[in-house]
């Protein structure tokens, strides 16, 4: 049974390595992120010495940190859920003795070991000899940080998965998607840090999925999040993942008594 | 035990309404309008174990739709279903454990990886036997001949070589149940009568059940002791195909060609009073239609020796004929008058290859 799954995490990955150009076109294009964010940034920074509480390290380190952990939960169920619905070939997925959804949560994972073994480890090494980045001395950061970016990748997953399985019920999914998409990469705090947000939006932000996962592994991982309140973010992400079960069983269930398999 | 068992199942689908022009796209933003359209309406049939059924109907008759309620993908609007022992939506995984499905126009197996991957992904999907999984696909891979493809990938397989792979990865796990949906669409004949050779001795050596559905029905003359016919969403026929042959038959013809010239009312007169009709091809041309009660070389023997014949060919309605009227008529309960048929088409027939029939 946990064979089964890890064989798809396993051929997942394998994929992801047949297709070399992707690979390798992935590196530039998040160096590119990386390097634009970091003079941006610096650009507001002007001669100010702290801005919102980040200093200018804290900041580079940020940007850095949260494409990094953005390389490892981003995946695209949401697209492949949403294309397999349309087309009908979700009909085979539906015959076989497994869950669906597991199976794709899975297939989600292997591409995130792929791109956490073969982008954001070499990617941090090459970054942190351009940019004058902090890496965190403390072992245990890094235990939590990588607890916490599993957790990022849950979160994210099962939000593509719900957006994916909103294909059941539009005849076309892509507005939803890419929405979702702007949401998460906005809301989420990979283009602006959510401390940068006027108050009112981060009183809602605070009960919005979003922040899980990139802003609190983030801050966790710049050290702006320290001591007890980085078990509180834990906790957070754990609630969320939790919660985010719900909806997806009941949208689920609903998609099952509709599903309309094309060409029958 | 019955394999199979179905009571008034029916499926309905709720169809999105598009409004005409720029008006009715506004009210179709806010409110949209659905009609119900009933795919399948409440049928029922009983398919004992081992029994190779064949499932017939024109597109867009609700074939699809019933073996996707069969096989647990689409959950029925209403009616009893129960297969193998278990009603399949409800314990789904549990059921395909013990159904194999092939989808004619769609791949189960993995396309960026070798097909001997895809096997092993299959067998622990399955969770078959390591021991169990080498002997089912040596004894498959001999008899479907897939020794030099296993190690390719599935993208770069002709479509006969991949349907012999989907045979073989519905098959791994040993089900007792085999659903094939338009399992020989778009392949050649070599390939058709392999795949109908092995579906026959797959039945015969482990009493597979299987149901297909098909349009060709030389897959159902070959593979079926019964079909079930369906149209507009009901069975309009479930029986033995020599049965539906013979309801339906309807004699035979046999077409003349003389040397000299001839006229409709000089061949009539050689038959005489026999319940037989006559139409002209053209002036050297003649055909008579027989009753299948009446003997051919009686008719023959009238008419040899009263003028030259250069050539005498005999034809027998096929089944691809059959099924045609009875698709064009939308019921094989009662058949029409065939005779009459025959001689309005009578000017459009051709001889066709190898008696192979009209038309």
């Amino acid at each position: 049974m946990i064979s089964m799954y890890l064989d798809f995490v396993r051929i997942r990955f394998l994929m992801m390595l047949a297709y070399r150009v992707n690979y390798y076109s992935g590196i530039v294009i998040y160096a590119i992120n990386i390097g634009a964010y970091y003079f941006l940034w610096k650009a507001i920074f002007g001669e100010a010495e702290t801005l919102q509480g980040f200093t200018v390290i804290q900041m580079s380190t940020y940007v850095a940190v949260s494409w990094m952990a953005r390389a490892f939960y981003f995946n695209n169920l949401d697209r492949e859920i949403s294309n397999e619905i349309v087309d009908g070939s979700v009909a085979i997925q539906i015959i076989r003795p497994y869950s669906y959804l597991f199976v794709k949560m899975m297939q989600g994972f292997g591409e995130g070991l792929f791109r956490l073994l073969l982008f954001m480890v070499p990617g941090m090494i090459v970054v942190s000899f351009i940019f004058p980045i902090e890496l965190p001395k403390d072992p245990m950061q890094w235990i939590v940080f990588f607890v916490m970016i599993w957790f990022s990748f849950l979160i994210n997953s099962q939000l593509n998965i719900l957006t994916g399985l909103g294909a059941f019920f539009f005849e076309n999914n892509q507005g939803l998607m890419t929405m979702k998409r702007i949401m998460v990469d906005l809301l989420s705090g990979v283009v602006v840090p959510i401390a940068f947000f006027p108050g009112w939006a981060i009183s809602v932000l605070n009960w919005l999925p979003f922040q899980a996962i990139t802003y609190l592994p983030g801050s966790v991982f710049t050290g702006r999040i320290e001591g007890a309140d980085v078990w509180n973010a834990l906790l957070v992400q754990v609630a969320w993942t939790v919660v985010l079960i719900i909806p997806i069983m009941l949208v689920w269930r609903a998609a099952r008594r509709r599903l309309f398999v094309q060409g029958g | 035990m019955l394999a199979i068992d179905v009571h008034d199942l029916r499926k309905q689908f709720k169809v999105q309404k598009n409004r005409e022009g720029l008006k009715g796209a506004l009210k179709d933003l806010f409110k949209r309008e659905h009609t119900e359209v009933a795919a399948v309406k409440d049928i029922s049939f009983q398919i004992p174990q081992g029994e190779i059924c064949g499932y017939i109907g024109e597109n867009g008759a609700g074939k699809s739709t019933t073996i996707k309620m069969l096989t647990g993908i689409l959950v029925p609007t209403s009616g009893k279903l129960v297969v193998n022992g278990f009603v399949p939506y409800k314990d789904r995984e549990k059921f395909v454990q013990g159904i194999g499905v092939v989808f004619g126009q769609r791949s189960q197996l993995w396309w960026d990886i070798g097909v001997i991957e895809s096997f092993q992904l299959l067998r622990k999907v399955y969770r078959v036997g390591e021991a169990d999984f080498r002997a089912r696909l040596d004894e498959l891979v001999e008899t479907l001949q897939l020794q030099d493809l296993l190690n390719r990938p599935v993208r770069k397989l002709s479509l006969g070589q991949r349907m012999r792979c989907e045979l073989v990865a519905a098959l791994l796990h040993n089900p007792s149940i085999l659903f094939l949906d338009e399992p020989t669409i778009g392949l050649d004949i070599v390939v058709k009568t392999e795949i109908r050779e092995f579906l026959k001795r797959l039945n015969k050596e482990q009493g597979t059940t299987i149901l297909l559905t098909t349009h060709d029905l030389q897959d159902i003359e070959a593979l079926c002791s019964r079909v079930i016919m369906l149209d507009d969403g009901r069975i309009i026929y479930d029986g033995g195909l020599e049965e539906l042959k013979s309801r339906w038959g309807k004699g035979r013809e046999v077409q003349f060609q003389f040397t000299d010239p001839v006229s409709l009312a000089a061949v009539s007169a050689y038959t005489g009073d026999m319940a037989v009709r006559w139409s002209l091809e053209n002036d050297v041309t003649a055909k008579v239609w027989i009753p299948r009660e009446m003997n051919v070389s009686d008719v023959l023997s009238r008419v040899v020796g009263q003028k030259e014949i250069s050539d005498i060919k005999i034809f027998e309605t096929n089944t691809d004929e059959i099924v045609r009227e009875i698709y064009q008529s939308g019921s094989a309960e009662a058949p029409r008058d065939l005779s009459a048929l025959s001689d309005d088409n009578a000017s459009e027939k051709e001889p066709a290859k190898a008696g192979a029939g009209e038309r």
